[in-house]
């Protein structure tokens, strides 16, 4: 899209203050996960059994786990899974379910049978589903892509076959068509850019989400292997020590909270923006 | 003789299956149609809402799926062409489409939606010619050769409808099927847009087969009429002829109803015209026969073929006349 | 019965609102039809809903200027404040019937709650004043209407319905929005025939809203012409046709289509101003081909061409003042 188009995307943030705020989070977790070695005060690795388990102070601001290493600086390194969970998470989601929506669409005998596929992937609740793609493929982060994308798949591949529907029937679809237009042509120039702006409220939901799902599969020790930093992990280490150091619990809890609330931030006022925006630009002459 | 074989649609036939009300049914949208556009004329069809002519148009560009007939333009059969014959004859007849707001692709630049036709079937030699084309094109509409780079939402009703009409003269074409091309604006902007295309036909030498249930604008545009009803050509002549003195029930009722802006003839009271019938349950025969002041026993079981009727060339449809 | 005076509808901002309606004056008696013709963003609309108190909340509203109905002013009252106020009947019908009709209730049963609501009677009572009133409107067949849904019925039925309902509370003011623009030709002409006899027969005053000249001229009494939110003329419509004296009613009349027309048509130039464009003189003098400096300076004053025609211009047609 052009300039003009980016301009006007960042118009419902600074009309709205709490979404500008969900923007700020996400762009502090951007720069963490960039910028972890220069931010991070300890190395997330680093073991000193003396300090073990101390709470929030002056020279540990989170406080340090079982092991003695900072959990400020394991926060900060666990945005960098993060960002890989999270974009991977909605780059296989939309790699996936884009195809299958718009050729579904396009080709109603291919469309009813993978739209059933897709019913029955559906017909899991996500977390298990995610579950049991992982014992399959085996716990790895990797993996964990695949089989959290898999839940999200099928909600846009849902979305974007609603879309292309619709789209298909549009009258400019039908003047490119009078004019010789085949599908090919029909996919990338009329519906593909029309599904931009619909993909990237979805995108950033999926984000949200994958984010949760991350940290559950990390919490149950199916995800990334324990000594990477991740918010996930670190809860699942901080079960053992509730009682003697909350700390451990709280700060990655509050990381996974806020990030996924950002992102819905982000996700509502783009979503609010990028319809009525379309009713504003038709001047809604009578 | 030539000049019979430029576009000649013959006993045109197009049908839907729908599911209405839980029952799959079959509207026969086009029943029968039979018309000839010559070389160089306006051939208008009018009619109100479910007679068929939107659907004649898109049977002929293959918008809408034709089951019967023949549609055959300068000898080659239109409805059997397929792949490359097919994408050539779309560059030769094009359509101009009601709605200006839906027309275009609110991505896409004035520009691109111009040339999209050349861009489908590669016809600019380089991007400095095609840019020159689109700027006269735009120019030959009434539109600043700027506008290639705005989008549709910075542009008027009667603007984006100029650049509907654009799209279908770049690279000119030979028919220009419109699709009630002014019905959607102001009055003010109608005219500018007629009088766009009756220049636009001059200069162009272009032919065009102009739909539209406003009888004005028919009478305004086009040489000859077409009136449809229910799928039918009921009524054919040149225009000045049907307006001035229509022959068949259907289109006299039709002048009727039009109105006039002159104060001084008015209607007087309630009238009762009846509607038409559901489009899926025609009536056998005529499918005017419930609402005719001339109905006949023989109406209701013979539907009637357009004829020849009197010494001047008007052919309708109707037993009684 | 019906009186609007410098009726001013505003948008946006307190600080920064507009003006997008201005001064519309206009008065109409028992039994006559008044046409209010206007193309698209003249402000007809608005005015209409300004009359039934429907302007949407947040959004325009009156900013000046009063709106009588029966010797009662109810410019600052919401709908149900009127009927408590026992302020005038007023009722209202739609240009697209299939928006204002309940999908999934029964023709019968909507009609029956509009007389439920207005006439307080149920059972038996009700139901009879459903069947007098789809005599009413000649609809044919009562019993079978009754029981169909909405999208059973054609354009021209689903606008006789609404016409039912709005007769319900036996308005002595009806508002008509563009009722026929979306039918037919020739179901439009019944309609009209439909709604002239119902206000011959119920002495009911009618504004009817569109913007179709030949409308105009087959069904009203008075004509008032709308652009850029005024009144820019208003007169009897043997007289508007007769000797329009506003350039934009001559230039309107003009550029219509017309079989006995020449080839050419002699379109306006430019495009109507969008809504709320503050211009310092007249509103239509960008596009006038008889515009003076003056015109473009000051706004027009209104001139009373004869006893019952007025035109908000500096320089009207065969008033003997040329420019």
């Amino acid at each position: 899209m052009n300039g003009r188009g980016t301009a006007l995307l960042l118009a419902p943030f600074t009309a709205r203050p709490i979404a500008m705020i969900g923007l700020s989070v996400l762009l502090a977790m951007v720069v963490a996960a960039l910028f972890a070695p220069l931010l991070a005060p300890y190395d997330p690795y680093a073991l000193d059994p003396a300090i073990r388990l101390t709470p929030p102070n002056a020279l540990h601001w989170f406080g340090t786990d079982q092991y003695g290493r900072d959990t400020l600086s394991r926060a900060i390194y666990s945005a960098r899974m993060a960002l890989l969970i999270g974009a991977g998470v909605v780059s296989f989601a939309m790699a996936t379910g884009v195809p299958i929506g718009v050729l579904s669409a396009l080709f109603p005998r291919l469309g009813h049978v993978l739209m059933r596929a897709v019913d029955v992937l559906m017909a899991f609740p996500s977390l298990l589903l995610a579950l049991g793609l992982i014992v399959i493929l085996g716990p790895s982060v990797a993996n964990s892509i695949i089989a959290i994308g898999a839940a999200y798949l099928t909600t846009t591949s849902r979305i974007i076959y609603g879309l292309t529907l619709r789209l298909r029937a549009e009258t400019y679809v039908e003047a490119a068509r009078s004019m010789g237009a085949r599908t090919p042509w029909l996919i990338t120039r009329h519906i593909l850019p029309n599904l931009v702006s619909p993909l990237l409220v979805q995108a950033s939901f999926v984000f949200a989400f994958a984010q949760l799902g991350a940290a559950s599969l990390d919490f149950l020790g199916l995800g990334a292997s324990p000594d990477i930093p991740s918010w996930g992990n670190m809860l699942a280490e901080s079960r053992t020590f509730i009682t003697r150091a909350p700390w451990l619990l709280f700060f990655p809890g509050m990381m996974i909270v806020l990030t996924a609330f950002s992102l819905n931030l982000v996700g509502d006022a783009l979503r609010d923006r990028l319809d009525p925006r379309f009713r504003e630009m038709f001047g809604g002459e009578g | 003789m030539s000049q019979q074989d430029f576009l000649e649609l013959r006993d045109l036939r197009t049908a839907f299956d729908v599911t209405r009300f839980g029952r799959r049914l079959r509207l026969q949208a086009v029943d029968g149609v039979s018309l000839s556009l010559d070389e160089g004329e306006v051939l208008g069809i009018v009619g109100e809402s479910g007679c068929g002519k939107t659907t004649v148009g898109r049977s002929i560009i293959r918008l809408a799926p034709a089951q019967g007939g023949s549609v055959v333009f300068k000898g080659i059969d239109v409805l059997a062409a397929r792949a490359a014959s097919l994408r050539e004859l779309r560059l030769r007849i094009r359509m101009v489409f009601q709605d200006p707001y839906a027309s275009l692709n609110p991505r896409r630049s004035i520009g691109d939606s111009v040339a999209e036709a050349g861009d489908i079937n590669g016809t600019f030699p380089s991007r400095a010619d095609r840019t020159g084309r689109i700027a006269e094109t735009l120019s030959s509409v009434g539109l600043d050769p700027s506008y290639a780079d705005r989008y549709p939402h910075e542009l008027s009703g009667g603007q984006r409808q100029r650049v509907g009409i654009a799209r279908a003269i770049l690279p000119a074409p030979e028919v220009i099927i419109a699709d009630e091309p002014v019905s959607a604006l102001d009055v003010s902007v109608q005219a500018q847009v007629l009088n766009l295309m009756m220049d636009l036909r001059e200069q162009l030498k272009l032919s065009m087969l102009f739909i539209s249930h406003d009888i004005s604008v028919i009478g305004q545009i086009s040489d000859r009429v077409a009136v449809m009803y229910m799928g039918r050509v009921v009524e054919l002549d040149a225009t000045r002829a049907v307006l001035d003195s229509p022959v068949h029930p259907y289109t006299r009722a039709l002048m009727n109803a039009v109105p006039k802006p002159d104060p001084s003839r008015r209607i007087a009271g309630a009238i009762e015209l009846g509607e038409p019938p559901s489009q899926f349950d025609r009536p056998v025969g005529c499918a005017y026969r419930p609402r005719c002041p001339l109905a006949s026993g023989r109406c209701a079981t013979e539907a009637p073929e357009l004829r020849p009727v009197g010494q001047h060339g008007r052919r309708v449809a109707c037993h009684n006349v | 019965m019906l009186a609007v005076r410098d009726l001013t509808i505003c948008v946006g901002p307190a600080a920064k609102a507009v003006d997008i309606v201005s001064a519309v004056t206009f008065s109409i008696d028992k039994g006559e039809v008044l046409g209010l013709v206007g193309e698209s963003g003249s402000g007809k609309s608005l005015t209409s809903l300004a009359i039934m108190g429907l302007l949407p909340t947040p959004g325009p509203r009156v900013r000046a200027g009063r709106i009588e109905l029966d010797g009662s002013d109810v410019t600052a009252l919401q709908p149900w404040q009127r009927v408590e106020a026992g302020a005038g009947r007023l009722a209202m019908i739609f240009q697209e019937p299939m928006t204002s009709l309940n999908p999934v209730l029964r023709i019968g049963d909507q009609i029956e709650e509009a007389v439920r609501v207005h006439d307080g009677t149920s059972g038996r009572l009700a139901r009879e004043r459903v069947r007098e009133l789809l005599d009413m409107v000649r609809i044919p067949d009562a019993a079978v209407q009754l029981a169909a849904f909405p999208h059973q019925l054609s354009g021209g039925m689903r606008q006789r319905v609404m016409i039912a309902i709005a007769l319900a509370c036996r308005p002595q003011v009806l508002i008509a929005d563009e009722p026929t623009t979306a039918l037919d030709v020739t179901i439009q002409v019944q309609i009209l025939g439909l709604l002239r006899e119902l206000c011959d027969r119920l002495d009911m005053a009618m504004l009817f809203i569109t913007h179709d000249l030949g409308v105009i001229a087959q069904l009203v009494d008075r004509v008032a012409v709308m652009y850029g939110g005024r009144v820019v003329e208003a007169a009897d419509v043997g007289e508007l046709f007769g000797a329009p004296s506003h350039h934009y009613t001559r230039a309107l009349m003009d550029c219509m289509p017309a079989p006995s027309r020449q080839r050419r048509l002699r379109p306006i130039p430019g495009q109507a101003p969008r809504p709320g464009t503050i211009t310092a003189g007249c509103v239509f003098a960008p596009r006038c081909v008889a515009a003076r400096d003056v015109c473009r300076e000051a706004l027009p004053p209104q001139i009373r061409i004869s006893e019952r025609h007025e035109a908000l211009c500096a320089f009207p047609l065969g008033s003997g003042r040329s420019p």
